[in-house]
């Protein structure tokens, strides 16, 4: 596809997706395009730093429950309005982001080792959540509810789902074109050299830490956006939706699913998730089986799938079948 | 251009590399020779920055290098390749190379285009595309070169770029060298393939045992005696011209 040809397709795309709401009008199957584009959010902010840089990380929650913290926490405890908490928000994401990898990198922990210790560091905040004041303990923080519909932009709070799907579809926009700039940059180029081959990256030319820290800190601040949102969507915050395993899983399963370090994997890999969830829900629901849970164990079950026959995910299957196309265009 | 002074690298009670010490004066190409394990890739990771010598300094243009970090190297122009390819196997050529041009270039277009004209100067404008797991070992070889040039040198670091290739490719490669040395880039080589180390150096040392034993024009340290005795064992050089007077 030529250039020209990927920007109509595109801007077509989000012209389709700002008409969305005009066709789904079910409460369900809004709520469904909101998580999706939602988790969409969240891995694309994974696939910055593990599809894109190499650097696997199993407790991106913990960047998540930050920035969904200080934004329950600046507007319940210290009334601001939630317009202003959003950069607070998302810096404090940066800066958690910023501390782990500082850690990390400097000590050139990679692989297993950094995946650990993101982990620990998601259980860490878990705890300390649970045991600190300001973030009320293990009850969680609630906002208070206002469904003013004259207050709804100023109070980032909406009657129905539509509010949340633009505001939701304009972070998709926004992670998008982050993806999109790190495939056509000279820091995408270095970071993606860096996940290859670090050694042959430094020779290069390329500050290997600097350009890990540029992309946990880009990474941090895409997934506390995230944060933000869920937050305004559901209105509560705890402990264990903030830093439990549940978003940190979620978070890598979608791109991994989707194709890694590509634009359009965790967003792919998110419609996927989700179909294939609510999909068991209806399927066990309608068998009479009554588990909550059980599409975390398909979710597993996908992972491994994937991971044994389609490493580079459903992207990569795809690209598999466009190479032909793409070589004839060069010769 | 580079001056290496007494350069001392242990791993552990192993001494890899003996106070060894070289000199690059600019627009030659140097090249060093040795018997496997002698320490050359050591010396020339230590040169690059990858490792930290435990006694001696590396002076390039003038100002001490020894305790920088190899990206820092690369930008004051010493750049190496490295023995065992280390290709980035998901990009393809052209990206891979890119990334070298981009230690220059800000511009991903103006990288992508610098990619192209590097990959026409080292012979691989067919592969531009393909992904660099793909490529065979000459392949992979000129890549590494590639990929070094790119990044706009003024002394490159060859580790054996010329290994594992057939007679054909390594003239090949030994065209597009001196062609690198043409356009005012200083080398210096490591190299096993004595045809392309007599065809191509100026001055040659030898590396044995982590010392330098010999340096010279490359047709003497042929036929050196020390040399000889270091690849072939104590006592050759002489069994040599013996045989060679029995003929």
């Amino acid at each position: 596809m030529r250039a020209g040809q990927r920007t109509a397709v595109a801007l077509g795309a989000l012209a389709a997706m700002l008409a969305m709401p005009l066709v789904v009008t079910s409460g369900f199957w809004m709520d469904f395009l909101i998580l999706t584009l939602f988790v969409g959010v969240l891995g694309q902010g994974w696939n910055i730093l593990g599809g894109y840089g190499g650097q696997l990380s199993f407790g991106h929650a913990v960047f998540f429950g930050t920035g969904a913290y200080v934004q329950a926490i600046l507007q319940t405890q210290y009334g601001w309005n939630p317009w202003l908490a959003i950069t607070p928000a998302v810096l404090a994401g940066v800066l958690v982001g910023a501390f782990i990898g500082y850690l990390s990198f400097r000590y050139g922990l990679r692989g297993s080792y950094f995946a650990l210790i993101t982990l620990a560091f998601a259980e860490a905040f878990r705890v300390l959540a649970t045991s600190i004041e300001i973030t009320e303990g293990g009850q969680g923080i609630y906002l208070r509810l206002n469904r003013d519909p004259d207050q709804a932009i100023t109070m980032l709070q909406f009657a129905s789902g539509v509010g949340y799907y633009y505001m939701i579809l304009a972070l998709t926009v926004v992670a998008l074109l982050v993806a999109w700039w790190i495939e056509h940059s000279r820091f995408g180029a270095q970071l993606m050299a860096v996940r290859e081959n670090e050694d042959a990256a430094e020779a290069l030319g390329i500050d290997a830490f600097a350009v890990k820290m540029r992309a946990i800190c880009i990474s941090a601040a895409l997934t506390a956006s995230a944060g933000v949102f869920y937050v305004q969507k559901f209105l509560l915050m705890d402990p264990f939706i903030a830093f439990g395993p549940g978003k940190s899983v979620e978070a890598l399963v979608a791109p991994i699913i989707g194709g890694m370090g590509t634009i359009f994997g965790p967003l792919l890999g998110s419609i996927v998730l989700h179909g294939v969830g609510e999909l068991t829900k209806a399927l066990t629901a309608a068998a009479g089986i009554d588990h909550p849970g059980l599409d975390l164990v398909i979710y597993g079950i996908l992972l491994v799938l994937m991971l044994a026959f389609l490493p580079s995910g459903l992207m990569g299957l795809l690209r598999r079948r466009a190479r032909p196309a793409r070589s004839a265009e060069h010769a | 251009m580079l001056e290496v002074r007494g350069i001392t690298k242990r791993f552990g009670g192993l001494t890899a590399v003996n106070g060894a010490g070289l000199t690059v004066p600019e627009g030659r190409i140097v090249s060093l020779i040795g018997p496997n394990g002698a320490g050359k890739t050591t010396l020339f990771a230590t040169i690059a920055g990858f490792l930290k010598p435990d006694g001696g300094s590396v002076m390039f243009k003038g100002s001490d290098i020894t305790a920088l970090a190899p990206h820092a190297i690369c930008r004051r122009g010493l750049v190496r390749t490295f023995q065992v390819v280390q290709p980035f196997a998901n990009l393809t050529v052209r990206e891979n190379i890119a990334v070298g041009a981009h230690a220059r270039l800000a511009s991903r277009r103006q990288a992508l285009d610098r990619a192209a004209e590097v990959a026409e100067r080292v012979g691989m404008m067919r592969q531009i595309d393909q992904p660099a797991a793909d490529l065979t070992v000459a392949g992979r070889k000129r890549l590494e070169l590639a990929r070094a040039l790119a990044t706009g040198p003024s002394l490159l670091l060859l580790d054996e770029v010329m290994a594992g290739l057939n007679a054909t490719e390594v003239e090949d490669i030994v065209r597009v060298v001196r062609g690198i040395r043409e356009s005012g880039v200083t080398i210096l080589l490591i190299e096993h393939v004595m045809q392309a180390v007599m065809s191509l150096s100026d001055h040659t040392y030898v590396l044995n045992n982590g010392a330098i034993i010999a340096d010279g024009p490359p047709r003497a340290m042929a036929e050196d005696p020390r040399v000889i005795e270091a690849y072939l064992g104590h006592g050759a050089s002489e069994r040599l011209a013996a045989g060679g007077k029995r003929a």
